[in-house]
């Protein structure tokens, strides 16, 4: 077994030991009568240094230390989807059953079910030569997803015997290989792999394709890449959790992880009792099917939520072996962020801005990188898209979390407390948010959407930012000053602030909206945009404009057109059409 | 017979340190007995007991943390006792009726509370796969927090306050009025109601404030009291909190109460952890709190919630007060960010004479969406509560305006905008000290307010609802 030590000193998660015995930096050890995990996070000469993924009351100087041999790993096999873990992946269900509603220090489970049986078919045959990465086996894990048992990487030879197809448990041998050196390999389903390091890929390829959300403001205005990373700051209230539950529920990917970093118990409840019930509009199966959750509430141990986005992402990537589109929701990073501050101040570690170690940007970038869209080792095709929640102190984005997170993420969804204080949600920000993604998309956009797309979106944002600067005015002088045209500027941007950017999650049409729904409100908005601006270059005076009820029918288009009634956007432009002409005809 | 070690080796502040200690674990609680001075190594004959934690060990040397002042104590006359547990509270439902200090023990002169069953006072973590998700609101008769920021059975709601502003007050009308109301919380009726009351660092007057309401309601026999006032030992005030939590989860979730915890001031609790943590010679980071000021606080506010399979409940309002009225403070920020909700109050609405002072906009309750509506309170309560957020935010940007270029310039539409601005917080907002609405009445009110403004001008309300709430004769 692995090196054996005392401990010596304890301070909170951090632990010591005299004197160095040969631990490895990141090695997985085990703390004390009740084995709590720890790692191994600082080695010297007179001292290791390690961290206790538990609570630590009650551990004594004196008590043994173990090393596991290995780096903190994740077991990865079928029956992590439908599932929920803590930061380093115990199943909360298996202690619940075993411990009750409170989560005791040192308890133990096994990450995965190694009971459960599983229905496998094999996929190879003897004589097949298999490399890292070949799909050996499929099992359908859920209703939604087939699990496909994959060579670790770094694997390859020939298959010597398989078994039949028929139910087989995670640890069952399966298949058995020859490699090139002539040893003979037993495999079954179950792999681990260490948190910490990024799971190896072929090639990466550009994001040249969305992760369709359904959310207009983020379809339309800041697209996110597959693939792509985004990163959702805003201070208390402005619906950051909102956001992420919304996008994962309908984005197009096929897998969500969602990691509740250092978040509310109440949430995660929230999220796992309304994914149970919530369908999946494309395959008609629970959304739960193809979830995993990952749970390390604020007051579990502060070691493991800085364990738990690691965790979080290398379940990701494994799907993504697979050929899935994974999307990762981490709420909030800035919860992983102060465990690494905390940790760091209990190491005594030169402090950096606002107490934050030095390191953390290179973990915040060594984080983010982990996102994109790749070609798999056996040559599928898979994403892994990052959406991480900013929790920014006192809401200011100048902070260090938020700054560094800008530096790495792409796209950048600002969430502005006065826009949520005055109930409009999405609280994204239109003027202080931005994607780099929009160019690399924008043929997609082009090809799926229409051609017109990008131009209705330039549009739009022009209106917005235009609305902005009259608003500057308006707070000076008043509105009624203003020139006819630039009244109708305002009136258009209300148009587009009530009736396209804000978006009711709780309304059964209006959560979701296809593309091409999306496209004809633009449209729509910006065909009222020009025949009035017509009507105002003829010196009708906005008032008279602002007496017909037409704004407010094009506000109501999300409520009142359902989504899948697509031709009825034709009624709306004639209704547009008979405005102006009753105008012309009346008062021209 | 456990080994007492004599004599210490430094005392700076509350925080203790021993030499060649054997066998000390993390986080147990250790006993001082402290005799007079200067014994010169003889035996001390103890006169005093203090209690204290151990906080860090580095081989056998420890760390302790000692709950009571360190006066009398010197280097020669105290004797060091491990006890071998960690920091518990005896508990049994007798201790509802009591006042005790901060550390659990009786003030009250009525002796010692029965002691049924031992809990260890961290309390673990809510394994979020048995919580229940809370649903069920509080009807509290005060119209701001009903109709706009539902408090749900389960939840941690606190109250963002400044000194001098009327939090108290708004605290104990929350108490008087939720424990009278029969038809608090919609469907079930069973559940005893109690309060547990922890005052950390508080003035005198505020406890007595608080004691003297509890007895002319007639709930003081249901109330739990841990006192720990402002001029009391630092290093209790934070244990203070975790033995009243400890109170409240053994009686919601053994003994099957709806408990009420009312935590004032977590100001002064995070400024005590703030005293312990420059002691111990910690590397501070914001304003110089400790990095894990955000762990202990959501260790703090998580204790809220319900299990499934216990009709008991653990509410939380936790006050505080934010320093120099800055919502931006580490402690009210990192409150806000663990806990759901929050309810500001506001020194300018104070000012204007409305009691409650509570400025709605940065006032929010996040579980109140999955509490109110047609099957708990009405179905048009979440349209109304919009309506009146988006509409009143809109007040602001009209009285911007007006400050810059006069009333009289505005338009007509923005006009409207400041009448219901003042009259919403006259009306809506303002109500009396003893003032108990009903959810109708304050539906009832919002609607009449909305009528002060165009009709066109809801735009966050159904059409359906509109047309049937929306009276076109008023």
């Amino acid at each position: 077994m692995g090196v054996k030590g005392k401990i010596y000193g304890i301070n909170g998660p951090v632990i010591s030991i005299k004197g160095n015995l040969g631990y490895k930096m990141n090695e997985m050890v085990c703390v004390g009568g009740r084995r709590l995990v720890g790692e191994v996070i600082g080695l010297s000469r007179e001292e290791t240094t390690i961290q206790v993924y538990e609570e630590t009351s009650g551990l004594r100087p004196g008590e043994t230390v173990e090393g596991m041999g290995n780096a903190i790993s994740v077991t990865l096999a079928p029956g992590i989807l439908k599932n929920i873990f803590d930061g380093i992946e115990r199943p909360l269900e298996v202690i619940a059953a075993r411990n009750g509603a409170f989560i005791p220090t040192g308890a133990q489970a096994d990450a995965l079910d190694k009971e459960r049986l599983w229905q496998t078919h094999i996929t190879v045959q003897s004589g097949d030569f298999v490399t890292e990465g070949s799909v050996i086996a499929e099992v359908p894990e859920t209703k939604s997803i087939v699990h496909k048992v994959l060579l670790a990487p770094g694997m390859s030879g020939e298959v010597v015997r398989t078994r039949e197809d028929g139910e087989y448990t995670i640890e069952q041998e399966l298949v058995v290989i020859r490699t090139k050196e002539g040893e003979e390999r037993s495999l079954s389903m179950t792999q681990k792999w260490p948190i910490r390091i990024p799971r190896p890929v072929a090639k990466r390829f550009p994001a040249d394709r969305p992760l369709v959300t359904g959310q207009r403001i983020l379809d339309t205005l800041f697209p996110i890449a597959k693939g792509g990373t985004a990163a959702l700051p805003g201070g208390f209230g402005t619906g950051k959790t909102m956001t992420q539950h919304q996008l994962a529920k309908w984005c197009d990917a096929d897998i969500i992880i969602y990691i509740g970093c250092g978040e509310r118990g109440n949430e995660m409840t929230n999220v796992l009792e309304e994914f149970g019930e919530l369908v999946d509009p494309k395959s008609g199966n629970l959304l739960m099917d193809r979830t995993a959750l990952i749970a390390n509430t604020s007051n579990m141990p502060v070691a493991a939520r800085e364990a738990s986005i690691y965790t979080g992402i290398t379940l990701a990537e494994y799907y993504r072996d697979m050929g899935y589109h994974v999307a990762i929701m981490a709420d909030s990073t800035s919860r992983w962020a102060e465990a690494l501050r905390e940790l760091s101040g209990r190491l005594e570690e030169m402090p950096a801005e606002e107490g934050f170690p030095a390191y953390l940007a290179s973990r915040l970038s060594a984080f983010y990188e982990r996102a994109g869209y790749v070609q798999n080792l056996n040559g599928t095709e898979g994403s892994v898209t990052i959406i991480g929640a900013v929790s920014p102190q006192g809401g200011d984005f100048s902070e260090p979390v938020t700054q560094n997170t800008k530096r790495f993420a792409r796209c950048f969804l600002a969430l502005d407390k006065a826009l949520a204080y005055a109930r409009h949600y999405p609280a994204i920000n239109w003027l202080t948010s931005y994607s780099e993604y929009m160019g690399d998309l924008a043929a997609w956009y082009g090809e799926h959407v229409g051609s017109s797309f990008v131009y209705c979106r330039n549009q739009i944002l022009n209106i917005l930012t235009t609305e902005n600067r009259l608003n500057e005015i308006v707070k000076l002088i008043g509105s009624d000053v203003l020139p006819d045209d630039q009244k109708l500027v305002l009136e258009i941007a209300r148009v587009i602030r009530l009736g396209f950017l804000q978006q009711n999650a709780f309304h059964a049409e209006d959560t979701f909206v296809p593309m091409e729904k999306q496209l004809k409100m633009m449209e729509v908005i910006l065909y009222l945009y020009d025949r009035c601006k017509a009507l105002i270059d003829l010196s009708m005076p906005m008032a008279l404009l602002r007496e017909s009820d037409v704004f407010e029918k094009i506000i109501s288009i999300k409520y009142d057109v359902a989504n899948q009634e697509l031709d009825r956007f034709e009624e709306y432009h004639t209704m547009i059409d008979a405005f102006y002409q009753h105008l012309i005809a009346t008062e021209g | 017979m456990a080994i007492e070690y004599l004599g210490l080796s430094e005392i700076n502040g509350p925080m203790i340190v021993v030499e060649g200690v054997e066998g000390a674990f993390y986080d147990e609680i250790v006993e001082f007995g402290v005799g007079s001075a200067y014994t010169g190594g003889a035996p001390v004959e103890a006169q005093q007991k203090k209690l204290g934690r151990i906080v860090e060990i580095a081989g056998d040397k420890a760390v302790i943390q000692v709950f009571e002042s360190t006066a009398d104590m010197s280097l020669l006359n105290t004797r060091t006792r491990l006890t071998g547990r960690p920091m518990e509270i005896g508990l049994s439902e007798d201790i509802l009726g009591r006042t005790l200090n901060g550390l659990g023990k009786p003030i009250d002169g009525l002796g010692p509370v029965r002691t049924e069953v031992f809990r260890d006072v961290n309390g673990q973590p809510m394994n979020p796969c048995t919580r229940e998700y809370p649903r069920n609101y509080i009807r509290t008769g005060i119209s701001a927090i009903d109709g706009l920021t539902t408090l749900i059975r389960g939840q941690k709601l606190p109250i963002f306050s400044g000194n001098g502003l009327p939090h108290d007050e708004l605290a104990a009308q929350i108490v008087e009025q939720a424990s009278l109301g029969e038809d608090a919380g919609a469907a079930d009726g069973e559940g005893e109601f109690a309060i547990v009351f922890a005052a950390m660092g508080v003035k005198y007057d505020v406890a007595e404030y608080f004691k003297r309401t509890f007895e002319e309601c007639g709930v003081s026999s249901h109330v739990a009291m841990f006192l720990n006032l402002s001029n009391d030992p630092v290093a209790e005030r934070l244990i203070t909190p975790k033995v009243a939590l400890t109170t409240a989860e053994y009686l919601a979730f053994e003994k099957n109460m709806h408990i009420l915890v009312i935590l004032t001031d977590m100001t002064s609790f995070a400024e005590a952890m703030r005293e312990v943590s420059s002691l111990k010679g910690e590397i501070p980071s914001r304003k110089g709190y400790p990095g894990y000021l955000y762990s202990e606080l959501a260790c703090l506010y998580e204790r809220a919630g319900i299990v499934k399979g216990s009709e008991g409940s653990v509410t939380q309002i936790p006050i505080l007060t934010m320093p120099n009225d800055d919502i931006t403070h580490p402690i009210p920020d990192l409150t806000g960010y663990i806990t759901e909700g929050q309810i500001v109050l506001e020194r300018a609405l104070h000012q204007k004479n409305i009691y409650p002072p509570v400025n709605v906009l940065p006032s929010l309750s996040r579980l109140m969406k999955d509490g109110i509506g047609a099957k708990y309170t009405r179905e048009d309560h979440q349209d109304v509560a919009n309506q009146l957020f988006s509409s009143y935010a809109r007040v602001g940007e009209a009285r911007d305006l007006a400050s810059v270029i006069g009333e009289d310039e505005l338009s007509p539409i923005d006009k409207k905008y400041l009448e219901f601005g003042t009259a919403f917080e006259q009306k809506f907002v303002g109500q009396g000290r003893n003032e108990n609405r009903t959810i109708e009445e304050t539906l009832a009110v919002g609607w009449e307010l909305l009528h002060i403004l165009p009709k066109e001008e809801l735009d966050r309300i159904d059409t359906k609802i509109l047309e049937k709430y929306w009276d076109d004769a008023s």
